[in-house]
C-alpha cells in the first residue's frame, strides 16, 4: 500500500522536467556509444532529434537547451577534420518533394548553410516543408501528374529561385532518368545518380543482366522483352509457382502481384499491367519466383563518382505488409561478420557496375534458412528507411549527397565505417490494419509524439494537418537507437507507446503488436512475418474495466464542466437530486457503464465491476482517476460519438451509439446488404457492372483507386444489379454506394 | 477576517522577502508586480467587514450526535419511500411496458435523457399521493421537476404509464397544476412527456368539473403560451380523449412513429358512435398527425429520438426562455463557515425542545454572514439579510410565539424587502400566534393581520421552509419545502384535541360515557397527530417536497437563481414586463400559439 502511494506520488512529478531530464540523459547516452570518428554525424542526427522534440514545448530551457545541441554538433564537426572538402556546398537548393523527406533534407540544408526552396501542390500550401523552407513556390493542382510529377514546373521554379541543385527525394521524380537528364541539361546539378545509372537499375530486366555479369547472384525469373500474355503465361509456368509480377519500370511495392495458381496469372497479370501503365507510364512486367521464407535485407551504398564507393551496412526491412516495408532495422540481426562483408562488397559491386553515384540501396532477398541470398533491385535514390543507417553509422546521408553532388570525394573509406548499436525505424501510417491495411485520410487531431523515450522523429505533419488521399498517407518515421537490438526495441516500444495520434486511423497499435511479439524480439524474421502472425498481431483484446470506467468518468466530468459553463447555482450544483441519487448511463460498444454521483466522488459500476472512483481533469484531455486504491492517468480524446483513450501505452478506441442513427430508416453497410459501398475515399477507376447483369458471390464489380492502390469492390451475394451510381473518374467518398443490387425478397 | 489576515501576512512576506532579495528600487518595483501575480488564490475584497454568525453548536457534543441520529433515522424512511416511489408501477410492469414497442423507456430514463448529462434536478413533490389512494399512486403517476435542458431551465412533467396506464387522479391533477403554476411564476418553458389514458374515470368527480380540475391544465397552458412561455409535448404513448388536448395544446408537439396516439376517441368508441372501423395507428398515429393533420410537428422513430429532438427544440426557444445572464454574472460565492451538513444535528427529536434559528440561518447563507434588523425588538422573531449562492435574501425567522412586536418587526421588515425588491425567506417554525388576555388587549389580531397582509402583498418573490410547525401555502410563496421533521397543524395535537374537548364538553357532559368520550380524544389526538406529519402534507402535496436539512441551502439557491432569471426576463418577455394572475379578466398576455 506505501509503495504504492510513493510511486503515486513519484509519478506526480511536473511532466516537463522529466522529459528535460530524459532528453538531457539521452544526449550523453547516445554520444558514449558512438566513437570520435563517427561523432559528428551522430550529433548531427540527434541534433535533429532534440529539434523535434524541443519544438514540442517552448520554455526558456528549452531554447537554451536547443543553442546548446546546435552549437555542440558544430563544434563536433571536427570528427571530419582529416576530411579535407574540396568543394563548397550549394548556396541554394530545391526540393522536389513534400512531406518529411522534404523537411528532413531542409533540415541538413539549414545546417550546413544551404538555402532551401521548396515547391508545393495548392492543397499542400500549409505543410510543414513549406513552412520550413526559405522560400516555396507553388507548383499546380494536388494530383502530382500535375505538380509533383511536373518535371518542367520544377525546372522553372529553380531558374526563377536561382537554386543550384534539385534533391527529389524519395517517390515522386526521384527515379526518373528523364527528369535527371533535364535537370543536367538545364544546367543545374541533381542530387542523385547519373541518368544512366537510373535507367539500368529503373529496368528490371537490364539491372538483372548487369548484376548476372558482375557476379551479383539473382533469383529466377523471366525478365524478357516478349511482353505478350501467352509468353508470359508460358514462362510463368516454366519459372513455377508461387511467383511475382512485379512492373519492370517500378518501385514501391506498386502493381506487385504473387500469383499461386497457373489459371490466376491471366487475370492478376492484366492488373498488374494496367497499375503500372499509371504508376510509371509503362506496363511492362518481370517475373520472378516467390521465396516463401525470404528476408529482406538490403545494403545502403554510396559512391561519389571519383572512384570512391562504400557500403554503410545493411538494414533487415523483412516487416513488410502489402509489400511495404514497416518496420526496419540496422544491422541485419544474426548475420555472421563474413556475410555481412560479403553484403556490403556485393551491394558496392553492384553499384560499380553501373558507375553509381550518390546514395543508393542494394535489395536482396534472403532465404532466412540457408543464408543464400540473391540480387532483387537497386533503388537509386536516398530510402524512406535511410535514419536507421545513419543512427547505426553516425553518418548523415543527406549531408553526403550534397557534398558529393558538389564534387567532393567521400569523407570515409569503407573500413573507417563504423556500425555502432542497433536502431529501428517504425514508419506510422494512417491505414486500418484491420481492414487489410486500407490506406486511411483525414485531419490530424491530435498528435502527441513521444516524451520520455529518446528517439528520432521523421514527419512532414503537425497537429491539425490532413492527410490527404492525394499522396502517400506515411505521418511519420519513428527512430530509435540502442546499443543493441534488444535495448533498442525496449525503446521502439516504449516510444510506441507514447506515441497519440487521433484523426484518420493508425498502424500504431499493429506496430506496437509487431515489435511485441516474441518472434520479432528473436530476430531474423521473414518478410511473411504478418501474415504468418495474423492471430496475434490482430488479436482483439477486451478493453479492460479501468479503461471504460476513465471514459464514462472523464465524459461525466466533462459534463459538470459543461454544465458549469451556464454559471450560477444550477451550474454548480452538477447532478443534484435532492433526496434521490443520479445515475448516468454511457454506453461504449456494447458495454454499459453507470457513474452514480455521490456526495464526493463517484460510484462506477459496469457488469459485475463496481468500484467508488474520482476523476481530475488536467487541461481538456488528460484525466486523472483514483478507482478504489487504483491510481492511473490517460489521455483521452472525444471526437464526436468516439473516444480516444490512451492508457498504459495502449489506444483504445470507444463507440458510443451514434444518435444519428435514430434518423435512419435502414443502416446497414455491409456488403453483403443490397448496396456495395466504398471503403474509402477514393477514385473509381472501372465499373464492369451495368443495371440488369447478373453477378455472382466474390465477382469484381467495380475497382476503385486510392493511394495509387487499386481495390476491387465485389459483390457480397449472387444477384442483379438494381443501380450503378459508380462513375469512372470519380471520386466516391468512405460509405459512398457504388452499386445497389436489387432486393431479395424474404 | 480570517481572508484578511492572512492576505496580510502574505503581504508582509513577500515585502520582506522582497527586501532581501531586490538591491535597487526599481528592481524592487519589478519584483512588486510579480508578489501580485502569485497563483494563491486571494478572495474578493469586501466594501463592508464581514462578520459572520457565532456558533455554540458543538458537532461533536453527545446532545448533537442524538440530534444527528434521529434525523438519519427520519430521512432513512423517507429515503426507502422515495426508492419504492421511483419504481412506479414496478419493475415487472416496466419491463411488460417496454415490450410493447421498440426502444421504449422508462418515465425516469426519459427525463434522465431530456435533462443535461450533469444537470441537477429538483424533483417536486416526488412523495405526492402517499397512502392516499386504496391503491398505491406512486408518486401520483407523475414525475414533474425542474431541470437543464439544453443549458436552459425548463419545467418537465412526464406521465409515469406504469402507474395505472398515466391515468389522472385527483392529485395526478394537483401536482401537474402544481409544476405548471410553478413555471408560470418563474417563466420557465415546459415539457410534457406524455403518455396517459387521461382522466380516472372513477374518480371523474374530483378530476373533471370543478375550477382547478383536468381543464385548468390546458387553460394554463393556453395562459402560459400567450405569456410567452413555450409548451413542448412529447407524445411518447397514448394521449387520448382530453389528453389529446396536451399536445394540441402545445406549442411545438414531437411524436414517437408506431408509438404515440393522438385521438379524441379510441377505434372502440368511433365504432360505437359511427360504425367507422379504424385502428388505432390510422386514427391518431404519428405519420398520419405529422403529415395530414399537424397535430404533431416532428415524427420520432424511438423514445431516445423524440427526447433529442425535444432538447433541440429547447435549442430555439429564444426570448420564450430565461436567460442566465445574472446568475453567470455571480462568481464568488462563499460557502457557510459551517457546514450546511450540520443542520442534520440541530433539530432535536423532541419538538417543544428550542434551538437557536440563527445557527439554521449560519449553514444555509454565504459565509454564515447574516445581517440581522430590529435585533433586540420583538425577539420572538429573527429578521434580517444575507445571501444565499450569491443571491441576496430578506429572511424571516421564527424562534417562539408571535408577539405583537414580533408582528410588526416582521410587518416593517416585510415592506422594506418590498422596497428594495429582495427576495423573502421564510424559515417557520411557530406554534401561532400568542393568545390570552394581555395579548388581545394589546390588539394582537390587529398586528397579526398587519403582517399576514404584508406577506401577502410583498412584492417579491416568497420562499417558504417549514422548519417546525406551522404552513404558509395560502401566501403563495414560489416554493414550499418541508424539513421531515416538521409538523403542519392548525395548532399542536395536544392543543387541539383539548380544545375540542372543551369546546364539546361546554355542551353535555354525561359522566358514564366519560370513559369512551376520553378514548375518543385520544384517537382525534392520534388522528390530528398523523395528519400534522411532513409525510401526510406532503402526499397532499400541500407543499413540494421533503427536503433533508442539508439540501436547504442549495434547494433555495436553485429556487432564487429561478426567481431573479424570471426577474430579470420580465422587461424582454413579450408581455412588455407584466405577468398577470391567472384567470384575471383583462390581465396581460397574448392568445398563444394557435396549433395550425
Amino acid at each position: 500500500m506505501r509503495s504504492a502511494l510513493t510511486a503515486a506520488s513519484r509519478r506526480r512529478a511536473p511532466p516537463r522536467q522529466i522529459m528535460l531530464a530524459l532528453q538531457s540523459t539521452s544526449i550523453t547516452g547516445t554520444s558514449s556509444l558512438v566513437p570520435p570518428i563517427a561523432r559528428q554525424g551522430v550529433s548531427g542526427s540527434v541534433g535533429q532529434v532534440r529539434q523535434c522534440q524541443v519544438s514540442s514545448f517552448s520554455t526558456e530551457r528549452a531554447t537554451q537547451l536547443k543553442d546548446t545541441i546546435h552549437l555542440s554538433s558544430l563544434q563536433t564537426d571536427g570528427g571530419m577534420s582529416k576530411y579535407v572538402q574540396v568543394k563548397p556546398h550549394f548556396d541554394k537548393i530545391l526540393i522536389a518533394n513534400r512531406g518529411e523527406i522534404a523537411c528532413r533534407i531542409i533540415r541538413t540544408a539549414r545546417r550546413l548553410g544551404v538555402r532551401t526552396v521548396a515547391v508545393y501542390s495548392e492543397v499542400d500550401k500549409d505543410c510543414m516543408h513549406v513552412a520550413m523552407a526559405d522560400e516555396a513556390y507553388c507548383i499546380g493542382p494536388a494530383p502530382s501528374s500535375e505538380s509533383y510529377l511536373r518535371a518542367d514546373k520544377i525546372l522553372a521554379v529553380a531558374a526563377r529561385s536561382g537554386a543550384q541543385a534539385i534533391h527529389p527525394g524519395y517517390g515522386f521524380l526521384s527515379e526518373s532518368p528523364e527528369f535527371a537528364a533535364q535537370v543536367a541539361a538545364a544546367g543545374l546539378a541533381f542530387i542523385g545518380p547519373p541518368p544512366s545509372a537510373i535507367r539500368s537499375m529503373g529496368s528490371k530486366r537490364e539491372s538483372k543482366d548487369i548484376m548476372l555479369a558482375a557476379e551479383v547472384p539473382c533469383v529466377p525469373g523471366y525478365h524478357g522483352a516478349d511482353q505478350s500474355p501467352t509468353h508470359l503465361q508460358a514462362q510463368a509456368d516454366k519459372i513455377g509457382y508461387p511467383l511475382l509480377i512485379k512492373p519492370t519500370h517500378g518501385g514501391g511495392g506498386k502493381g506487385m502481384r504473387i500469383v499461386r495458381y497457373s489459371d490466376e496469372f491471366a487475370e492478376e497479370l492484366e492488373a498488374a499491367k494496367r497499375e503500372a501503365k499509371k504508376s510509371f507510364g509503362n506496363d511492362e512486367v518481370l517475373l520472378e519466383r516467390w521465396l516463401e521464407r525470404p528476408r529482406h535485407v538490403e545494403v545502403q551504398v554510396f559512391a561519389d563518382g571519383q572512384g570512391g564507393c562504400v557500403g554503410l551496412w545493411e538494414r533487415d526491412c523483412s516487416v513488410q505488409r502489402r509489400h511495404q516495408k514497416i518496420i526496419e532495422e540496422a544491422p541485419a540481426p544474426g548475420l555472421s561478420p563474413e556475410l555481412k562483408r560479403d553484403f556490403a562488397a556485393k551491394a558496392v559491386a553492384a553499384a560499380k557496375a553501373v558507375n553509381y553515384v550518390g546514395a543508393g540501396t542494394v535489395e536482396f532477398i534472403m532465404d532466412a534458412a540457408t543464408d543464400e541470398y540473391f540480387f532483387m533491385e537497386m533503388n537509386t535514390r536516398l530510402q524512406v528507411e535511410h535514419p536507421v543507417t545513419e543512427m547505426v553509422t553516425g553518418i548523415d546521408l543527406v549531408e553526403w549527397q550534397l557534398l558529393v553532388a558538389a564534387g567532393n570525394p567521400l569523407p570515409l573509406t569503407q573500413d573507417e565505417v563504423p556500425c555502432i548499436g542497433h536502431a529501428f525505424e517504425a514508419r506510422i501510417y494512417a491505414e486500418r490494419p484491420e481492414s487489410n491495411f486500407l490506406p486511411d485520410a483525414g485531419r490530424l487531431l491530435h498528435i502527441r509524439p513521444p516524451i520520455s523515450t529518446p528517439h528520432r522523429l521523421e514527419t512532414g505533419f503537425a497537429e491539425g494537418d490532413e492527410v490527404s488521399s492525394y499522396y502517400d498517407p506515411m505521418i511519420a518515421k519513428l527512430i530509435v537507437h540502442g546499443k543493441d537490438r534488444s535495448e533498442a526495441l525496449a525503446m521502439l516500444r516504449s516510444a510506441l507507446g507514447e506515441y497519440q495520434i487521433v484523426g484518420p486511423s493508425t498502424n500504431i497499435e499493429f506496430l506496437k503488436a509487431v515489435a511485441g511479439h516474441t518472434e520479432f524480439a528473436k530476430g531474423q524474421v521473414e518478410t511473411s512475418f504478418i501474415p504468418t502472425h495474423s492471430d496475434d498481431l490482430f488479436a482483439r483484446e477486451a478493453v479492460p474495466e479501468e479503461v471504460l470506467a476513465q471514459a464514462a468518468l472523464f465524459l461525466t466530468r466533462q459534463s459538470e464542466l459543461d454544465l458549469a459553463r451556464i454559471g450560477g447555482v444550477w451550474g454548480q450544483l452538477s447532478h443534484r437530486r435532492f433526496g434521490d441519487i443520479s445515475e448516468q448511463n454511457w454506453v461504449f460498444d456494447d458495454t454499459s457503464v453507470s457513474i452514480r454521483a455521490l456526495g464526493s466522488g463517484y460510484q462506477v459500476s459496469s457488469g459485475e465491476y463496481t468500484s467508488p472512483a474520482s476523476v481530475t481533469l488536467l487541461g481538456h484531455n488528460e484525466v486523472t482517476t483514483t478507482l478504489a486504491d487504483l491510481r492511473t492517468q490517460s489521455t483521452v480524446i472525444p471526437i464526436g460519438n468516439r473516444v480516444h483513450i490512451f492508457h498504459a501505452s495502449k489506444h483504445y478506441t470507444l463507440n458510443r451509439p451514434d444518435p444519428t442513427l435514430d434518423d435512419a430508416a435502414t443502416g446497414t453497410t455491409g456488403q453483403t446488404a443490397d448496396s456495395l459501398t466504398s471503403p474509402m475515399p477514393a477514385t473509381v477507376i472501372e465499373v464492369r457492372v451495368k443495371p440488369g447483369d447478373k453477378v455472382k458471390s466474390g465477382q469484381v464489380v467495380c475497382v476503385l483507386e486510392s493511394m495509387k492502390m487499386e481495390i476491387n469492390i465485389r459483390a457480397g451475394r449472387d444477384g442483379v444489379i438494381d443501380q450503378v451510381r459508380a462513375e469512372k473518374g470519380k471520386t466516391v467518398e468512405e460509405g459512398g454506394v457504388l452499386v445497389m443490387l436489387e432486393s431479395v425478397a424474404d | 477576517m480570517a481572508w484578511s489576515t492572512v492576505e496580510h501576512l502574505g503581504h508582509i512576506l513577500s515585502s520582506q522577502r522582497l527586501c532581501k532579495q531586490s538591491g535597487g528600487v526599481s528592481r524592487g518595483r519589478a519584483t512588486v508586480r510579480i508578489a501580485r501575480r502569485t497563483l494563491i488564490a486571494q478572495p474578493p475584497r469586501h466594501l463592508v467587514t464581514p462578520q459572520p454568525l457565532r456558533s455554540l453548536v458543538n458537532p461533536t457534543s453527545e446532545d448533537a450526535r442524538a440530534k444527528q441520529a434521529y434525523m438519519r433515522a427520519v430521512l432513512d424512511d423517507l429515503n426507502a419511500l422515495r426508492i419504492k416511489a421511483k419504481e412506479g408501477g414496478g419493475k415487472e410492469v416496466l419491463e411488460r411496458w417496454k415490450a410493447r414497442g421498440k426502444g421504449k423507456m422508462g418515465v425516469r430514463e426519459r427525463v434522465e435523457a431530456l435533462i443535461d448529462p450533469a444537470s441537477p434536478f429538483l424533483e417536486l413533490s416526488a412523495l405526492a399521493a402517499h397512502e392516499v389512494y386504496p391503491d398505491p399512486l406512486p408518486g401520483a403517476g407523475l414525475v414533474t421537476g425542474i431541470g437543464l435542458v439544453a443549458g436552459k431551465k425548463c419545467m418537465i412533467a412526464a406521465n409515469d404509464p406504469t402507474v395505472k396506464g398515466g391515468a389522472y387522479y385527483p392529485l395526478t391533477v394537483k401536482k401537474h397544476l402544481r409544476a405548471q403554476q410553478i413555471a408560470l411564476e418563474n417563466r420557465l418553458p415546459c415539457i410534457y412527456l406524455v403518455e396517459s389514458g387521461g382522466a380516472a374515470l372513477p374518480f371523474q368527480s374530483e378530476v373533471f368539473p370543478d375550477h382547478d380540475h383536468f381543464g385548468r391544465i390546458f387553460y394554463n397552458m393556453a395562459r402560459m403560451s400567450g405569456l410567452g412561455i413555450s409548451q413542448i409535448s412529447v407524445v411518447h404513448g397514448i394521449s387520448v380523449a382530453g389528453g389529446a388536448y396536451m399536445p394540441a395544446m402545445s406549442d411545438v408537439v414531437i411524436i414517437v412513429k408506431n408509438q404515440g396516439r393522438i385521438f379524441l376517441a379510441g377505434p372502440p368508441l368511433v365504432k360505437a358512435a359511427t360504425g367507422e372501423i379504424v385502428d388505432e395507428e390510422t386514427l391518431g398515429g404519428g405519420e398520419m398527425h405529422t403529415s395530414v393533420s399537424g397535430v404533431a410537428d416532428h415524427l420520432a422513430t424511438n423514445d431516445a429520438h423524440a427526447i433529442r429532438l425535444a432538447r433541440q427544440a429547447v435549442q430555439d426557444l429564444g426570448a420564450a426562455s430565461t436567460s442566465n445572464e445574472i446568475s453567470a454574472g455571480i462568481t464568488t460565492v462563499h460557502a457557510p463557515l459551517y457546514p450546511p451538513a450540520e443542520l442534520d444535528s440541530i433539530v432535536p427529536a423532541d419538538p417543544r425542545q428550542t434551538y437557536d434559528m440563527r445557527e439554521v440561518i449560519a449553514r444555509i447563507v454565504d459565509g454564515s454572514e447574516f445581517r440581522e434588523f430590529k435585533q433586540e425588538y420583538g425577539k420572538t422573531i429573527i429578521t434580517g439579510f444575507a445571501e444565499i449562492h450569491g443571491h441576496k435574501v430578506g429572511i424571516v425567522a421564527n424562534a417562539g410565539v408571535l408577539l405583537s412586536p414580533s408582528a410588526l418587526k416582521a410587518t416593517h421588515f416585510i415592506q422594506l424587502c418590498s422596497q428594495r425588491q429582495i427576495p423573502l425567506l421564510f424559515l417557520v417554525n411557530v406554534s401561532g400566534y400568542m393568545v390570552g388576555e394581555s395579548a388581545e388587549r394589546g390588539g394582537i389580531a390587529k398586528d397579526g393581520a398587519k403582517m399576514v397582509r404584508a406577506v401577502a402583498r410583498a412584492k417579491v418573490p416568497k420562499f417558504t421552509v417549514v422548519v417546525g410547525g406551522m404552513c404558509g401555502r395560502a401566501y403563495s410563496p414560489r416554493f414550499l419545502f418541508m424539513w421531515p421533521n416538521a409538523k403542519i397543524c392548525v395548532m399542536g395535537p395536544d392543543q387541539l384535541s383539548s380544545v375540542m374537548q372543551t369546546v364539546s364538553g361546554k355542551r353535555r357532559l354525561p359522566s358514564s360515557l366519560k370513559q369512551g368520550e376520553e378514548d375518543r380524544w385520544v384517537e382525534l389526538r392520534g388522528k390530528i397527530q398523523a395528519q400534522s406529519s411532513a409525510l401526510y402534507s406532503t402526499a397532499r402535496i400541500w407543499d413540494d417536497g421533503i427536503i433533508a436539512p442539508s439540501d436547504t441551502r442549495d434547494v433555495l439557491g436553485l429556487g432564487l437563481e429561478l426567481a431573479a432569471e424570471e426577474k430579470a426576463s420580465r422587461d424582454t418577455s413579450v408581455t412588455g414586463g407584466q405577468r398577470g394572475e391567472i384567470g384575471a379578466d383583462g390581465d396581460v398576455g397574448d392568445w398563444g400559439v394557435f396549433r395550425m
